[in-house]
């Protein structure tokens, strides 16, 4: 125990682990904020529809890297989700392709377009470990520079301040998006707020999990928390919490055993689920007894 | 009395398809309307209209005197996401001060107040803590009506209130909200197929299928062609 104590304390003093913590705790925070709502909303799915297109877009931004130099692929990646994230909700409500239809479609078609283009034009020597990358996060987390941590720090307190603000607002157009209209609530502009959120955080979330992954981080701490609390509050509390300390336990744990980080973070939430399931089913049986 | 609500030559359907016409009808303060209707005869249309939720393909609905849109108290049937939805009562009778709020975040202590004061009048102070999704069907019908209450100041949209529940929770519900018709001078709307209730409860009576068969006061219904042939097929005695 002490040796890995002493190997921790090794590792933390590099200041690119420090930032691999840092910045997986914000996202942490920032997607099971938002999880709570989007899987309330039966929206589960827009995260991953929406990662995949962050990888499309991802892909098109590095095959354009042999015609033009951009600086951050996040100048493309962004707008492009984002657009997506809007027109997806846009139209999920009254279209001629159905809402989980539209998604699938999107999704596998982003994925494919993205994996071509990616073969098709990447100068790099080594296409399936970049496709990899992109795809489950792997190192990237550990190659963060300063200015990513300060972009992904901003965009973070963006998300939660915007939460904070709109918490009552995100909670009535959930609850009951009728009602929400018919008593003058413009329920069409908190749903496409919503969208716009979903979409930065799955672009942040890239980095950490990477883009098939990122769903997890979305909707296991919040179905977690929902075994258990039985108030919108407590709920959204208690997933960030278990979300927070999840990133926090997967960031050590792989850092100690060279796992890769994404996959042993969502590997964590699966077991708080569990556990919590497991709590919650003993909760229902006492209560019935 | 003073008008609250007026349509007049109201057509309404989506796109080009007409679901239902020619309605005009004119509802005054304190007035309890039955709207009446088989399934499909485009009950839920023509509530969607009133509540501004669907638009009309031509015709008008107006609100007038004091009574504004955003001012309509409304208690939608239940939909499918709230059956697992973990949210407290107190958390979903308050999101009924919405629409007082605006662009302010929070809630003040008057609308808090209001809220509290809304759970009292429905008697479900003590369940204020409770999951929604853990109560009974009639607790839960009196939770939305509270928070519907919250944000209705001369108005009350009802959409079947009455469906999931059993017949003492059905009638516990339609003397709570024949109270507040009379004791508060709440205007109430409310959409039904239960002929018999709308009979005992009911000051003015829509009877649709397609288009208005009948509007009026409910004495003038009851002697009416079309109400006396819907009553006998729903089988009852119209003066029972």
């Amino acid at each position: 125990m002490a040796e890995l104590w002493q190997t921790l304390i090794y590792y933390f003093q590099f200041p690119l682990v420090q930032y691999a913590l840092i910045v997986s705790l914000l996202i942490a925070l920032c997607s099971s904020l938002l999880g709570v709502t989007l899987v309330l909303k039966r929206f589960s799915f827009i995260g991953d529809g929406l990662s995949h297109v962050a990888f499309g877009a991802m892909a098109v931004s590095a095959s354009l890297h042999t015609v033009i130099t951009i600086e951050n692929d996040m100048i493309l990646v962004l707008p492009i989700t984002v657009l997506s994230a809007i027109f997806l909700l846009r139209t999920s409500q009254n279209a001629k392709i159905k809402g989980d239809a539209l998604i699938a479609m999107i999704s596998v078609g982003a994925l494919a377009i993205g994996y071509l283009l990616m073969n098709l034009f990447s100068n790099s020597a080594n296409i399936s470990g970049d496709v990899c990358t992109t795809l489950f996060g792997a190192t990237s987390i550990l190659t963060l520079t300063i200015s990513e941590v300060w972009l992904c720090a901003i965009m973070a307190l963006l998300v939660i301040i915007i939460f904070i603000l709109f918490y009552h607002k995100i909670f009535a157009v959930t609850f009951d998006e009728n009602f929400a209209t018919a008593t003058g609530v413009n329920a069409n502009a908190y749903n496409l707020l919503i969208a716009i959120i979903t979409a930065l955080i799955i672009v942040l979330a890239m980095n950490l999990v990477g883009s098939l992954l990122i769903s997890a981080l979305i909707i296991f701490p919040s179905l977690s928390a929902m075994r258990i609390f039985k108030s919108f509050q407590s709920v959204i509390i208690c997933s960030s919490i278990i979300s927070v300390i999840c990133a926090g336990m997967g960031i050590i744990l792989s850092i100690l055993y060279s796992t890769p980080a994404g996959a042993t973070i969502v590997v964590a939430d699966i077991a708080v689920f569990l556990l919590f399931s497991l709590v919650s089913c003993f909760m229902t049986k006492r209560a019935h007894a | 009395m003073a008008m609250q609500l007026q349509c007049k030559n109201l057509v309404l359907g989506y796109e080009k398809n007409i679901i239902l016409q020619d309605l005009n009808f004119t509802v005054s303060n304190g007035d309890y309307l039955f709207i009446l209707g088989e399934n499909g005869s485009g009950k839920s249309t023509l509530m969607k209209a009133l509540l501004g939720l669907n638009a009309q393909i031509s015709g008008e609905i107006n609100f007038c005197g004091d009574t504004n849109k955003n001012q309509i108290g409304y208690l939608p049937q239940q939909t499918i996401t709230q059956k697992d939805f973990p949210a407290s009562v107190r958390e979903i009778v308050q999101s009924g001060c919405m629409n007082r709020c605006g662009l302010r975040p929070f809630y003040n202590k008057q609308e808090k107040q209001l809220a509290l004061d809304m759970m009292e009048k429905l008697e479900i102070t003590h369940l204020a803590k409770r999951c929604y999704r853990e109560l009974s069907g009639g607790q839960q019908q009196r939770v939305l009506l509270a928070r519907a209450l919250c944000s209705a100041r001369k108005m009350l949209l009802l959409d079947e209130p009455v469906t999931a529940l059993d017949a003492k929770a059905t009638h516990e519900m339609y003397e709570l909200i024949a109270n507040l018709n009379k004791k508060d001078n709440m205007t109430i709307i409310m959409i039904s197929h239960d002929i018999q209730a709308s009979v005992k409860y009911a000051s003015h009576i829509l009877h649709i299928g397609g288009k208005q068969l009948f509007y009026g006061s409910k004495i003038d219904y009851m002697n009416s062609k079309v109400g006396q042939a819907y009553f006998s097929s729903s089988g009852g005695d119209i003066y029972g």
